[in-house]
């Protein structure tokens, strides 16, 4: 899988730290074109939600004898059970019934019983979220270590470095559900098979990023460190490490994408019952369209604010190393 | 270099070490004598310091290798002079790569197959360790099957296979990947024309190209059937964006230096889009090809997850795991992993014709 290798490359400078703080002026010439084409997305949507749902309006309108009129027409494609394109708004009130209503007034939820509503997607998306985690975690704790050793190790350097890219021409998400079934035949379970896809997918990019990153300084830096005589741990503490951080962020966000996709992925195959992926499943064997467009809408907010959450990071560390104005 | 050398020194002593353990308990019976011999020549060609630069060393230590660990295999039991004995091997292969990872490039086509060289020998390793410790350890082969097993079970059933890749990767894959890449870069095209329109679109593809994507396979599946024209929707949902941001991205590559010759020039849009822009953005476009490529394969065999017809690559995994016939899983897999890499290569081969003139692509 060299696409996380390649979508690196999308951060030439590793980062956004360098970027000059934003007048108003210069906020509002980017969010407007920015709302301008959410909205317009938006808005074709709801134009392919009326002849995606007309077919099946009009076969119940015939079966029940009645003609439908435009209004009507319209109307009723945008509220069916099970329509073959859910509308924006349909999509938003399920997500908004099976996380907050669903835990404040549902018989299972939060407030009823304490713990967390099978039926909500607080609880799938939970699921799903832990399992990214603790394969994000170990994911980058492995690329940064395996990084520091290539960057040290000539011996390193020669064997690991192919093999760490020839291990991602394995298609990994499509063999996640053998590697799932072959470790549930030996006991184990849960979290830690679908974290070890995760954990597969996130290690890369960060390999490739710190690699890179600890490889930044130049010569002259690094022939200043020898006149300090400095070790070899110190030139790692105080010049190299420094001077990964922008890369480190940039992999970390390609990273805990893709350790999400694995972690949803690896839901798919042995009938989980919970996490955003087996939600998924269910809602494509029971034909509930909705149910399937709002867990993709929680995975991609998750997505969303995870990648956010980084940049948040990213910002406030790169800022207190002086390196973003 | 020099940390190879050391590292050199270690791995003699640690090889020796295990010869002599293989060969002291090996007199027992465990091993033929013949394997103990080939092992004490792989020892003794990295003992002798003179030889060590020449081809003829390398060749002589990979056909020494190749022996010992031929001669090996029916010996694979778990027992500590057989261990020994892989360790040695082990060794002496990592030093082989090393080796020939270290020697100087040689000029033309033989410098590139040089190039392959050392990552064969590894793979040829990994795999050799691999038919050892699943014979010796005596794994189940319904957890993990040996390669011996997984190739016999390519030569048998080739004729499933084919009919599985015909549907999955040509089908589904390519047809996903020209649609939506095409699409892709029209409509990138189309963007370009409005520095408005790029400014908005850039921040939302770059969102969109980072979900996950793949979950809208469900969807496709219940819209477009289960055959392969849900598969390549899947496809055209999973590379278009990428593809988008990548090519409007290039698009935008060119100084304004360089506009400003096009337009002294009297340019129109279309010469100066064929003559600079174009093939300036080819970096990118190559990018987001390469990107696409291994999304495409990955996006048709999960999207049979969701339903197909009773052939596909996709299918025949999740329901060869269901039969707990775990070689032809590794099958399908071994294919879907070299169909990837060609085409990756493929594109990668034509990029380096296309964009001759990028750094990347120079002091090659």
């Amino acid at each position: 899988m060299t696409s996380q290798l390649s979508s690196l490359q999308k951060y030439p400078g590793g980062g956004e730290g360098g970027r000059a703080p934003q007048t108003p002026a210069m906020l509002m010439r980017n969010v407007i074109p920015v709302l301008t084409v959410t909205a317009a997305l938006v808005a074709l949507w709801y134009a392919a939600v009326i002849p995606m749902n007309a077919q099946w309006a009009q076969d119940q309108a015939r079966r029940a004898g009645v003609e439908l009129t435009l209004p009507t027409l319209v109307a009723d494609t945008m509220s069916q059970q099970r329509p073959r394109l859910p509308a924006p708004h349909q999509v938003a009130t399920e997500l908004w019934n099976s996380t907050v209503v669903e835990e404040m007034t549902g018989r299972r939820g939060f407030m009823n019983t304490g713990s967390l509503s099978n039926r909500s997607l607080i609880y799938h998306g939970w699921v799903t979220l832990s399992a990214t985690l603790l394969g994000f975690a170990i994911g980058s704790a492995l690329g940064i270590a395996l990084a520091v050793g290539i960057v040290h190790n000539r011996a390193m350097d020669v064997s690991v470095m192919p093999w760490a890219i020839a291990s991602q021409t394995i298609p990994i998400l499509a063999i996640a559900p053998m590697i799932i079934v072959v470790l549930n035949a030996v006991g184990i379970t849960g979290l830690v098979p679908k974290a070890i896809i995760s954990t597969y997918l996130s290690f890369f990019p960060v390999v490739v990023g710190m690699v890179k990153g600890l490889r930044a300084p130049d010569q002259m830096q690094l022939d200043l460190m020898k006149t300090y005589s400095a070790t070899g741990g110190q030139v790692f503490a105080k010049l190299r490490w420094p001077s990964a951080m922008p890369y480190l962020f940039a992999s970390l966000k390609v990273a805990i994408a893709a350790a999400l996709v694995g972690a949803i992925v690896a839901e798919l195959p042995t009938g989980a019952v919970a996490g955003l992926g087996a939600r998924l499943l269910s809602g494509s064997y029971y034909g509930q369209t909705v149910q399937i467009w709002s867990a993709l809408f929680a995975a991609a907010i998750l997505a969303a604010s995870m990648v956010a959450l980084i940049g948040v990071v990213q910002r406030a560390t790169l800022k207190r190393m002086g390196m973003a104005a | 270099m020099t940390v190879l050398r050391d590292t050199g020194g270690v791995h003699w002593v640690g090889m020796t070490l295990a010869f002599l353990l293989a060969a002291g308990l090996g007199v027992t019976g465990d091993l033929s004598a013949g394997t103990l011999l080939l092992l004490l020549a792989v020892v003794m060609l990295g003992v002798l310091p003179q030889s060590r630069k020449g081809w003829a060393w390398s060749f002589a230590v990979a056909a020494a290798l190749a022996g010992a660990a031929q001669a090996l295999l029916p010996f694979a039991t778990s027992s500590l002079p057989v261990w020994g004995a892989v360790i040695a091997v082990w060794l002496g292969a990592w030093m082989l790569v090393a080796q020939l990872a270290d020697r100087p490039r040689l000029p033309g086509i033989p410098g590139r197959l040089q190039g392959l060289l050392a990552p064969l020998a590894f793979g040829a390793t990994l795999l050799w360790l691999w038919e050892v410790v699943v014979r010796a350890l005596e794994v189940p082969r319904v957890i993990l099957p040996a390669p011996s097993m997984i190739w016999e079970r390519i030569l048998r059933s080739t004729d499933v296979l084919w009919v599985d890749f015909v549907q999955t990767f040509i089908k589904g894959a390519l047809s996903g990947y020209a649609i939506g890449v095409g699409a892709a870069l029209v409509f990138a095209l189309l963007v370009d024309r409005s520095d408005f329109l790029r400014r908005g679109l850039l921040p939302v593809g770059n969102f969109l190209a980072a979900l996950p994507i793949i979950g809208t396979a469900p969807i496709m599946v219940m819209w477009f059937g289960f055959d392969w024209p849900s598969k390549a929707a899947v496809v055209v949902a999973m590379v278009f964006f990428p593809m988008l941001v990548n090519t409007v991205q290039g698009l935008a590559a060119t100084e304004a230096m360089q506009r400003d010759l096009m337009r002294t020039y009297n340019a129109s849009w279309a010469q100066a889009l064929i003559k600079l822009r174009l093939p300036a953005a080819m970096p990118f476009i190559f990018n987001g090809l390469k990107i696409s490529s291994t999304l495409a394969l990955i996006g048709a065999i999960v999207a049979e997850f969701f339903g197909s017809p009773t052939r596909g690559m996709g299918f025949r995994i999740s329901t060869e795991v269901g039969r707990l016939q775990l070689d032809m899983v590794w099958a399908e897999i071994a294919v879907a992993a070299l169909a990837g890499s060609l085409f990756y290569g493929l594109i990668a081969l034509v990029e380096r014709g296309v964009t001759f003139w990028h750094p990347s692509q120079r002091g090659r």
